[in-house]
């Protein structure tokens, strides 16, 4: 059957830099980097889900079928959080409907 | 049963079909078909964790937009130490779960056991420490309802009441801003890591099934597909804390 079988250096190499980039996002926490800081937090987990996703759930050896799945999911979830923001965003700058007053 | 019978009806049938392998079910052509349809299911199933942890991840966001002040000053009552800690464990344990995964691939049966029930372990390691830091947040007080307390001690220039005091609850609570707006964070924070925590106990009950399974000898190169998708599912929650662990615990440190 098929199936991609990673060398076992590639989880230990992934695990190595998961851990690297927890120390950094922790040490970036310590240093005022003003509007950056959340940022740069979000960026390093962004790559480290990036990583877990592509080696350790096998994204990167996946079909374009499952790869399409995986996408769908971010898109859908920048939807949810920029729609729903955009609601926040705008409230009360609209005038209220004349059928509700 | 009806199942049953039907099975029996194909394989006692005259229009005897080549040999397949046992796990393959009928109307699959191939275990590769099988085996995608498998994956495709379950990633459209984390497709639905992503949007239910979205929706949490959203308020998270509008409130630490609109009380960033008493958000930092909460967070940093976490402990830092603790969550770090369990950031390494839990991603300890996908790895242990995808070195396990490698193990079925190549048909190595006992260490497939042996890296499932690491991962147990690290998951339970986990499940434990968060005990603790909820047993804190009790004892401190910080736990939202009637019995919440923000006290002066956390506030700095709220005057030294805590000073004297060692315990919480003797402590005067803080202005009524903090000892409103902080409550906020401590819900998300109790919602959002207690809905992880319950995927950690969901996940290691999977877990105890799989290695179950894979200690009778299920799984080989030929067929692993449950070991796979209960990692799928494993590493999902381990990319939530990913995202749980800066945002809940590192909102602002260096003041």
């Amino acid at each position: 059957m098929s199936g991609h079988v990673s060398p076992k250096s590639v989880y230990y190499s992934i695990f190595g830099a998961l851990m690297v980039f927890t120390g950094i996002t922790v040490a970036a926490a310590f240093v005022n980097l003003g509007a950056l800081n959340f940022p740069v937090a979000l960026a390093i987990a962004i790559i480290k889900a990036t990583l877990v996703v592509l080696f350790f759930m096998h994204v990167k050896y996946s079909s374009r079928l499952t790869k399409l799945v995986v996408a769908t999911s971010l898109f859908f979830l920048l939807i949810l959080l920029a729609e729903t923001f955009m609601d926040y965003a705008t409230r009360g700058m609209a005038p209220p409907l004349p059928m509700l007053q | 049963m009806s199942n049953a019978v039907a099975h029996a009806d194909v394989h006692g049938g005259a229009h005897g079909h080549a040999a397949h392998h046992p796990k393959l079910q009928h109307h699959f052509e191939t275990m590769e078909q099988q085996k995608e349809a498998s994956t495709l299911g379950m990633w459209v199933f984390l497709l639905t964790e992503v949007l239910f942890f979205g929706g949490l991840f959203f308020a998270y966001m509008l409130y630490r937009i609109w009380y960033f002040d008493a958000f930092a000053e909460a967070s940093r009552s976490l402990g830092i130490g603790l969550g770090a800690f369990n950031t390494a464990v839990l991603i300890g344990s996908s790895l242990t779960m995808a070195l396990a995964v490698r193990a079925a691939q190549t048909s190595e049966r006992k260490a497939t056991v042996t890296w499932l029930i690491l991962t147990i372990v690290l998951g339970c390691v986990f499940l434990g420490v968060k005990v603790v830091e909820y047993a804190d947040k009790f004892e401190h007080h910080h736990v939202p309802g009637a019995h919440y307390i923000w006290a002066a001690e956390h506030a700095p220039g709220e005057g030294s009441a805590g000073a004297a005091a060692s315990e919480a609850e003797h402590a005067a609570p803080a202005g009524g801003d903090l000892q409103r707006l902080t409550q906020i964070f401590f819900s998300l924070y109790f919602t959002m890591t207690g809905l992880h925590a319950l995927h950690m106990i969901v996940g290691v009950g999977i877990m105890g099934v799989i290695t179950w399974m894979a200690y009778k000898g299920r799984f080989d190169s030929s067929y692993y597909t449950p070991v796979e998708m209960a990692g799928l599912y494993w590493h999902f929650v381990d990319l939530v804390w990913i995202f749980l662990f800066p945002l809940l615990y590192l909102v602002e440190r260096h003041t």
